[in-house]
């Protein structure tokens, strides 16, 4: 049997068509109803209710906390503030990314780290000779995300903390109607919104605090289907899909550096030694073979290969998680590993890998699709990430 | 189209083993006249489902599959031969607390039960399985391929040493060291760096030391782990496979792929000598008296049996014959067959759960299997034997009566050298220690035993004639495999009697139902045509 | 302020003490730096009881390359080689017992426990002698990477093919067959008689975590008879114990201009920007270096000298990896009267050895594999004062044994006084069952468990070689793999201990082959004016 998540009992009761997937070796819904265009708009209209209890979650604490953390990650854990939040990717030696997540100062000697993969024993193999313990707290804390421009009001009604004042990237401890939560805002879909952490024996309490305090501002439980096309839009990269783990590829040409994903800028060279430094270093001064990049797919074209075979374009109607070839003259120079139609932005757009000398903006490139069941290239142009960039998000 | 003589052949297969009758199929299927010569009334040598007790069909010797290299499935058709194997999907390692360990083919649910042991050993895992990937990657080429000879300096022989180099050179610095590790470090060590949990370690260790004498701490038993991710790549235990009808299915199936290529096979037909005429083997003499005449006569019997037996071993080069005796057999795995009136119903995991259908390992910690092994050291069989159980019945019905079971234990250590031999009270003793041992884990075991067949080293010496009952022809140790595989200069098939060949187990690159050998010979003495 | 040092060595060893010497020749600014007040590392020579002068860690010097006696002028500054013992005595009880030495009372000797075993001696003897030759051509050069792209490894690695090659087409077979063999395999194919295979066998167990039917012993066995005569081991000593190597050393390395302080322990090696910046003594003194020479073990070096946040997590996985795995005790032994074993005074200059089977070697590793102290322990015993009388008061003598399996970690308790004193009971137990007269003349004793030598000698484990010699981490593959040349992933730190290649035995080639490879390097790289 698969793991069940802490909010199983409100998450199962709500499920109206059993579309069950795995994530992290829990079932999760992919949506709760039929269909997740609802699901979505509450994302971008009012406010989504999304489990994300099977993130993996470390608590790391102890002397050398801060230490271990900046051997790790490239990001300058010295400059990590007390309740701040940061995102980061990981690498191993040789400066490929194994991981990405967020990590937060709780405490002058602890932190939470989360991460989409188990990553215990990295810790551990990071942390010989240190004064550090590791805790795998995967289980023990339930994580609901709280996503879209309503969230503040509804955590604002319930919550005992200062929404008013906690910033982007930013955490408080809170109770919430009794509950004592974690609140970060962060999240994973380029939205104003907040992660909420609590004891994993106190969840289905939240959920139940969160659904009747929220009722108001329309607040709407939200599977993985929506949440999927508001991280594409919003340029939230996922492992598996977007990149393979340093620790799962088979061959080097599978692995990506920070700077090939557009997380050059989590890179801190100067700082004390991390892992992968040297060779991140290198491939600083060298310049990346890859890029990451936005595409996004000329509706004419598109349009025009769909009318070739008297057809009306079709778009897809869930985010797209596997490879398209993306072209230049007729010669592939990168892939595209994740895609969907924007239902905001009205636009086919995609993520893609591209050589670095095509992925200047506006680059007219082509990306394949199939029409039916044909392999048809269709005009695009390489785009910024993100695609939204929502002022709500950070004010 | 002319008619031949019905006693001269193209070539003689003698041993209708596995590996013979892949010899033999590939032969006929090359437009060669093929007769196969086998002792006993069924093929397969020690891949044979036999019905022991009436009703009850087992897997009498080797009872599971792994390896079958897949160009020979797709070489001689064998699907179309009735060849089916299905996944044994689990190992259930039941421990002494009441507690169990179980490995699941499902990803997720492997980790879940492995991060119960211990959380940093299911992270492990998943990198161990990709390690594995590499390794069995890196020595798919070399099992593959007829071992040059490092000492010649033939053209042939230098270019397969420079194709090796390469090869080797070629996965780069760790991929090499690692696997330089693997070749030559205990099961156990390479183990520990990985894992913590002592079940886990034990079960797969357990891969390292079946058909050698060593103790899973003796350095030399870790590559066999290899043997595990072959077939294997997607880091799931799913090596094992088991064959429709036992494994007795597998040799019927090659057996009537070589038939449907013009191949001859005879039972019955148990052969005393080759003939040979000035150094050069023209037939051989059944033990009934009957000579038959060939143009190569081949052996898939051990290194013991062809060179000393077949062969009069004064007419061999005395190095080779000293070679032969100093060929380590050493036979350390006896088998017990069982036939049930019911399931066994494990304490640590009652009922009938899918775990039924995987295997079942008595490995409980490396500690075990030491011990296991320091009995078999002086030449006592184990007290408390490391087993392999499965029950085929559960994957093919048709094995037992409706209802009812058959289950298989392959059980280590059990020495060919006991003190004072082997008899019948001994075989009973070992029998008796086997189902003691089970029925600790399973108390219904011992009252739902029908029949009961227990095999020494000894016995598969003489039912199968494995000399000294050793599974493998010859131990599968690092100073006797590739080029020294049975013997330096003879590892490439031929034999010093011109058109004599070796195509059994106790060739590169020998062990389990692979068939490899018998292709590579088969090709080789094609070359030689 | 003085000109800064160009290598600072840490560690007095045999190994370290033969890098600073090549480094000072070639005219470097070379410190060495020990914590002890007497020098040698595991080589040394104390006086554990008044008058008595012993060997208390090492029992010989080993194999001394007589190119680092010739090229260092060894005997001049005042190494004295007193003879070669190439003995070993297997007493059998009633005065009786097999002894293994030059000439052909050693061929009378193996005919009395079996005349086949005796007329395959000398076939046996020169094979080892052979394949233990080619192993020594391998210990005579920093081991090249089988994979190395490098032009100059890539000529060596085919250098080393063709002198295996060259060993012939039997020759080279058998090498290859010997190496991954159990010893006892290799010793049935050729002997019967149970005294000669024990004898010979321990050769392939001597410092090893493993029994002699383990895999890869007959490597081990080869291992210890490089530069040996046959399949004999000789001893060589030196007057007045085996100490006096490294204080020739000393006084060699201070006649090239080196700078030696003992008796001041090292705390850290500071890096900074993956280079060696400097040492830190454990009184906070900082002593720049841009090339530190480490003869410590590499668990220690990487894991408690250097701080490991400098170190990619691979290498420390490796570096945890190596198997160190503590198993012999040392007893010291101050004695009244030569034990008698009812032979000849002769016999007993050599190596004493208690290994009567191969049996008996296996079971008393079975012990130690489940943390017991072996309860008939192989031993392996000298009595240096026979050759060089100085050691003891006249009449009088020093005996010193290597007793096996003693692990490092028991499985129940701890080593203490207790467990220690049992140990030596055991081993004078033992031992009086062929010298009767012995326990009545101790006039004192020195028992080292593992743990003893762990924490006098620094040696993680109290591992005599800093890791085990099994086929997995000899060669290229010591101390870890990739990393064989002494040189390691932080610039300008080397290794020069028994740690690297090839290990114990062959004493100080690893510090003459560090050496090597470190001038080689600075004659590459220009030496920066900094």
């Amino acid at each position: 049997m698969l793991k069940v998540t802490p909010f199983h009992p409100r998450t199962a009761a709500l499920s109206q068509g059993q579309a069950w997937r795995r994530w992290a070796g829990h079932t999760v819904l992919s949506s709760y109803e039929l269909y997740h265009d609802r699901e979505y708009s509450a994302i971008r209209n009012a406010a989504a209710m999304i489990d994300v209890s099977p993130l993996y979650k470390y608590a790391i604490a102890g002397a050398d906390a801060e230490r271990l953390l900046d051997r790790v990650l490239p990001r300058d854990m010295t400059k990590a503030k007390l309740h701040q939040v940061m995102y980061t990717p990981w690498c191993d030696a040789a400066g490929k990314v194994i991981d990405d997540g967020t990590v937060s100062r709780l405490d002058d000697q602890q932190f939470r780290l989360t991460a989409a993969d188990p990553n215990l024993r990295w810790l551990h193999h990071n942390a010989v000779g240190m004064d550090v313990t590791i805790e795998d707290v995967s289980d023990s804390i339930a994580a609901v995300s709280l996503q879209g421009p309503t969230s503040r009001d509804i955590l604002k009604g319930i919550a005992e903390a200062d929404l008013d004042t906690l910033r982007f990237f930013r955490l408080t401890h809170a109770s919430i109607q009794g509950i004592p939560a974690t609140i970060s805002r962060t999240g994973y879909t380029g939205d104003l919104g907040y992660e909420i952490w609590v004891d994993a024996g106190r969840a289905v309490e939240l959920w139940d605090r969160l659904i009747d305090g929220g009722e108001a501002y329309g607040i709407t439980p939200a599977g993985i289907l929506a949440l999927d096309i508001a991280r594409i839009e919003a340029g939230l990269l996922m492992i598996e899909v977007d990149y393979v783990s340093a620790h799962h590829a088979l061959i080097e040409a599978q692995t990506s550096s920070p700077y090939e994903l557009g997380l050059g800028w989590t890179v801190k060279l100067e700082k004390g030694p991390f892992v992968g430094q040297a060779a991140l270093a290198q491939e600083k001064h060298r310049g990346p073979a890859w890029q990451f990049r936005g595409i996004e797919v000329d509706w004419e074209s598109l349009e025009q290969l769909y009318a070739e075979v008297g057809l009306p374009p079709k778009i897809p109607t869930v985010a797209w998680r596997t490879s398209a070839p993306i072209y230049v003259q007729g010669v592939q120079v990168g892939y595209a590993t994740s895609g969907c139609w924007s239902p905001l932005l009205k636009k086919y757009i995609a993520m893609a890998h591209l050589e670095s000398r095509y992925a200047r903006l506006g680059t007219p490139v082509h990306m394949e699709v199939t029409v039916e069941h044909r392999r048809k290239e269709a005009m695009a142009q390489v785009a910024k990430l993100p695609f939204l960039d929502l002022e709500r998000r950070r004010a | 189209m002319a008619t031949r003589s019905m006693s001269s052949y193209d070539a003689i297969v003698i041993g209708g083993g596995h590996n013979g009758l892949v010899a033999a199929a590939y032969l006929a299927k090359a437009g060669k006249r093929v007769l196969v010569l086998e002792r006993r009334h069924v093929v397969g040598g020690a891949a044979v489902s036999e019905e022991v007790f009436p009703g009850f069909t087992f897997s009498v010797f080797s009872y599971v599959v792994s390896l079958l290299r897949p160009e020979i499935i797709r070489d001689l058709e064998l699907p179309r031969h009735g060849l089916q194997i299905l996944p044994l999907e689990s190992t259930l390692t039941p421990l002494p607390n009441g507690d169990y360990f179980a490995a699941w083919a499902d990803h997720d649910q492997a980790r879940q039960e492995l991060y119960r042991h211990s959380p940093k050993d299911a992270e492990a895992y998943d990198e161990f399985g990709r390690l594995m990937h590499h390794m069995a990657m890196a020595v798919k080429p070399i099992i593959g391929m007829v071992p040059p000879d490092p000492t010649s300096l033939s053209p042939k022989d230098l270019l397969g040493l420079g194709r090796l180099g390469r090869h080797f050179h070629g996965l780069g610095d760790d991929k090499f060291c690692a696997l330089f590790k693997l070749m030559t470090m205990s099961s156990a060590d390479f183990l520990e760096e990985w894992f913590e949990c002592e079940p886990l370690k034990a079960t797969k260790s357990a891969s390292g030391i079946i058909g050698t004498f060593l103790g899973p701490r003796s350095p030399g038993t870790a590559y066999v782990l290899l043997h595990h991710y072959m077939g294997e790549i997607d880091g799931a235990f799913r090596a094992w496979g088991f064959a429709k009808g036992g494994t007795g299915g597998i040799s019927e199936a090659i057996a009537s792929a070589a038939r449907t290529f013009g191949a001859e096979i005879r039972t019955e037909a148990e052969v005393s000598q080759v003939i040979v005429k000035n150094g050069r083997a023209s037939g051989v003499a059944l033990a009934d008296g009957t000579e038959l005449k060939a143009k190569v006569v081949v052996s898939a019997l051990d290194p013991n049996l062809t060179f000393l037996k077949l062969l009069d071993p004064h007419e061999l080069p005395d190095d080779l014959v000293k070679g032969v005796r100093q060929f380590k057999f050493r036979g350390s795995s006896g088998k017990v067959n069982l036939a049930l009136s019911e399931l066994p119903d494990f304490t640590c995991m009652p009922g009938r759960g899918p775990h039924l259908r995987g295997a079942i390992s008595i490995s409980p910690s490396i500690d075990y299997l030491e011990r296991a092994y320091d009995d078999a050291k002086y030449g006592e069989f184990s007290r408390q034997p490391y087993m392999d159980v499965i029950i085929p019945s559960m994957i093919d019905p048709h094995m037992a009566p409706p209802g009812k079971h058959v289950m298989s234990c392959f059980v280590q250590y059990a020495p060919y050298q006991l003190n004072g031999g082997w008899n019948d009270a001994k075989r009973e003793a070992f029998g008796d220690t086997v189902v003691d041992t089970l029925a600790k884990f399973a108390p219904n075991l011992k009252s739902a035993i029908i029949h009961r067949q227990v095999l020494t080293p000894k016995d598969m010496e003489d039912m199968v004639g494995l000399t000294e009952g050793n599974i493998f022809q010859g131990e599968l140790a690092l100073q006797q495999l590739f080029f020294l595989r049975p013997l330096p200069q003879w590892a490439k098939y031929r034999t010093p009697v011109r058109r004599f060949y070796q195509c059994g187990a106790g060739t590169h690159p020998g062990g389990g139902i692979m068939g490899a050998s018998g292709r590579l010979a088969a090709v080789e003495i094609l070359r030689d045509w | 302020m003085s000109r800064a040092y160009d290598a600072v060595v840490i560690g007095a060893g045999v190994g370290e003490l033969v890098a600073a010497n090549y480094l000072a020749r070639a005219g470097q600014r070379v410190l060495v730096l020990e914590d002890h007040d007497v020098l040698g590392g595991v080589h040394v020579t104390e006086e554990a009881f008044p008058g008595f002068r012993v060997d208390t860690c090492a029992s010989d010097i080993g194999f001394l390359n007589p190119q680092i006696i010739q090229d260092l002028d060894l005997s001049t500054h005042g190494l004295e080689v007193l003879s070669v013992e190439s003995g070993v005595f297997a007493p059998v009880g009633n005065g009786d017992g097999l002894l293994l030495r030059d000439g052909a009372d050693t061929m009378a000797s193996i005919a009395r426990l079996s005349p086949a075993d005796a007329s395959r001696w000398m076939p046996f003897s020169e094979r080892i002698a052979r394949l233990a030759g080619f192993l020594w051509s391998l210990y005579c050069e920093a081991p090249p990477l089988p994979t190395s792209k490098d032009r100059k490894d890539l000529f060596a690695l085919l250098g080393i093919g063709r002198r295996l090659r060259g060993l012939g087409k039997v020759d080279m077979l058998e090498f290859l067959r010997t190496v991954p063999m159990p010893v006892a395999d290799l010793l049935d194919d050729w002997f019967e008689s149970d005294v000669l295979k024990g004898c010979l066998g321990a050769a392939g167990v001597s410092h090893l975590f493993q029994g002699p039917k383990s895999a890869g012993t007959a490597f081990v066995m080869l291992h210890h008879h490089v530069g040996q005569p046959g399949a004999l081991r000789s001893r060589t000593v030196v007057r007045g114990g085996v100490g006096s190597l490294a204080s020739a050393l000393a006084r060699a390395f201070g006649a090239s201009g080196g700078e030696l302080r003992s008796e001041t322990g090292v705390d850290r090696i500071l890096v900074r920007a993956g280079r060696v910046s400097a040492v830190v003594m454990q009184g906070g003194e900082e002593i720049p270096a841009s090339r530190v020479v480490c003869g410590a073990d590499p668990k220690r070096t990487f894991l408690e000298l250097v701080d490991p946040t400098h170190l990619d997590p691979e290498f420390l996985q490796r570096v945890q990896h190596i198997k160190l795995q503590g198993v012999a005790a040392k007893v010291n032994l101050a004695l009244s009267e030569l034990p008698d074993f009812g032979c000849s005074e002769t016999n007993l200059r050599g190596t004493i050895s208690i290994a009567p089977s191969l049996d008996y070697l296996e079971r008393a590793y079975d012990a130690s594999k489940y943390g017991r102290i072996s309860d008939q322990p192989y031993l392996e015993a000298v009595i240096p004062s026979l050759v060089d009388p100085s050691l003891a008061p006249s009449g009088k003598h020093v005996m010193s044994v290597w007793m096996q399996y003693a692990p490092y970690r028991l499985q129940e308790g701890e080593w203490g006084p207790e467990t220690r004193e049992a140990l030596g009971d055991r081993v004078i137990d033992t031992l009086a069952q062929y010298a009767p007269n012995l326990p009545a003349a101790i006039m004192d004793r020195q028992v080292l468990s593992p743990r003893d030598i762990e924490s006098r000698f620094g040696f993680t484990e109290g591992h005599f070689y800093q890791g085990d010699l099994t086929l997995d981490q000899v060669l290229f593959m010591r101390p870890v793999p990739g990393w064989s040349r002494y040189a390691t992933p932080i610039e300008g730190l080397y290794l020069a201990g028994p740690g690297t290649h090839p290990g114990g035995g062959p004493t100080g080639m690893s510090g003459y082959l560090a050496a090597r490879q470190m001038l080689k390097q600075r004659r590459r790289q220009p030496r920066s004016t900094v």
